[in-house]
């Protein structure tokens, strides 16, 4: 039942992702890849569409995964989505309550001391499959290496990440990304 | 009655205000800070500028998206179980909305040539854009030898033994309320 799948794998990943942003990469990628949901330029591709686009990338890619994998586009992101906001609504809920506890708890800070960090190390970790899909397409043999796509992407890579360090804008960088996309694309 | 009428108000309020945070939000949680702020603190009074620090660390500090802690959050504080409920709904949507018909342009235009020539390049745009991430969430992270050696431990943990995800992080957090009762011990001690 896909449906239920949806739900239970985006609860376990709303969970156990402490932080903003990216955190949630390391898990998604994980289950997306174990569960053939989609290849992993599908995932890179819409991490695009998500910087993109209001809202948070949580609700962006469970609704995305749900419309992909689900007969019932709709229903499939519906649970996909209820999924992955209910561990936090629950959760804020039962916080919200015994606020005064929570914030001073030792417990909680020792618990933070050692997640922030380890957020960070799986995050590298994603990040390193990441561009290994980006930058050797196929699989990675050394002929590869050679074609030009590869150059081109390391090239459009490196500009963007001085780019990205330099503060620009992320729409801009991908719009840019893109169009050198396309004009190679057509060159090559 | 008019007790009831009142609730309903704001949760409709609480609504609106969410979405539209939802709406005009790019790039997730963070990003909606200073948003909640204006709106929920400056312009509605429902809650204190203290109280939206406190939602960033209590955010930080729960699982699930800051987002969705932040309008939980601030829901609760405002009325209750259903202002959680309504502001919540509120964040979600537009996304959930945007999200779909975007979902359905893509798998209809996806295959045309110079869209997927436009994406070869935009996966290396985004390589790059989670590299700054990464970077950020580096600088973010409480510095010391604890840190360090859980964020070399979680890295190889997965990249070498390529163990689940969910195990590395229930380690880590055991490691790190372990050491850092010790050191608390240790201080007191003295």
């Amino acid at each position: 039942m896909i449906y239920l799948k949806l739900f239970l794998t985006f609860f376990k990943i709303g969970l156990f992702t402490f932080g903003g942003g990216y955190a949630m990469l390391p898990l998604i990628e994980e289950e997306i890849i174990a569960n053939g949901w989609m290849p992993m330029e599908q995932l890179v591709n819409f991490i695009a569409v998500s910087e993109s686009t209001p809202g948070p990338f949580a609700i962006n890619i469970a609704t995305y995964v749900g419309s992909q994998v689900a007969d019932i586009g709709v229903l499939g992101s519906a649970c996909a989505t209820l999924g992955v906001v209910m561990p936090s609504f629950i959760i804020i809920l039962i916080v919200a309550k015994i606020y005064d506890k929570f914030k001073n708890s030792k417990t909680v800070k020792g618990v933070m001391t050692g997640l922030k960090p380890a957020v960070v190390g799986l995050i590298a970790n994603a990040i390193i499959s990441i561009a290994i899909s980006v930058l050797f397409p196929e699989s990675v043999t050394l002929a590869v290496f050679k074609t030009a796509q590869t150059y081109v992407s390391i090239g459009i890579c490196a500009v963007a990440t001085v780019l990205a360090f330099k503060k620009v804008h992320p729409i801009i960088i991908i719009l840019l990304s893109a169009a050198a996309g396309i004009i190679s694309g057509y060159l090559l | 009655m008019s007790k009831i009428k009142g609730k309903f108000k704001k949760a409709l309020q609480l609504f609106i205000v969410f979405f539209k945070i939802g709406a005009f939000t790019f790039g997730g949680g963070y990003a909606m800070i200073p948003l909640i702020q204006r709106e929920v603190s400056e312009n509605k009074k429902w809650v204190t500028d203290d109280d939206v620090l406190d939602i960033i660390a209590i955010a930080e500090s729960t699982p699930g998206p800051i987002a969705i802690n932040s309008a939980t959050f601030v829901g609760y504080r405002v009325c209750g179980f259903w202002g959680s409920f309504f502001a919540t709904l509120g964040v979600v949507l537009p996304s959930f909305i945007i999200i779909l018909a975007i979902s359905a342009v893509l798998n209809e235009f996806g295959d045309l040539k110079p869209v997927q020539y436009a994406f070869n390049g935009i996966r290396a745009g985004v390589l790059a854009l989670l590299f700054k991430a990464l970077w950020t969430m580096y600088k973010k992270c409480p510095k010391g030898a604890v840190s360090y050696i859980v964020m070399a431990a979680s890295f190889l943990l997965t990249a070498v033994l390529d163990l689940p995800v969910l195990y590395v992080l229930i380690g880590c957090a055991v490691f790190g309320l372990v050491t850092s009762l010790i050191i608390d011990r240790r201080s007191k001690n003295k």
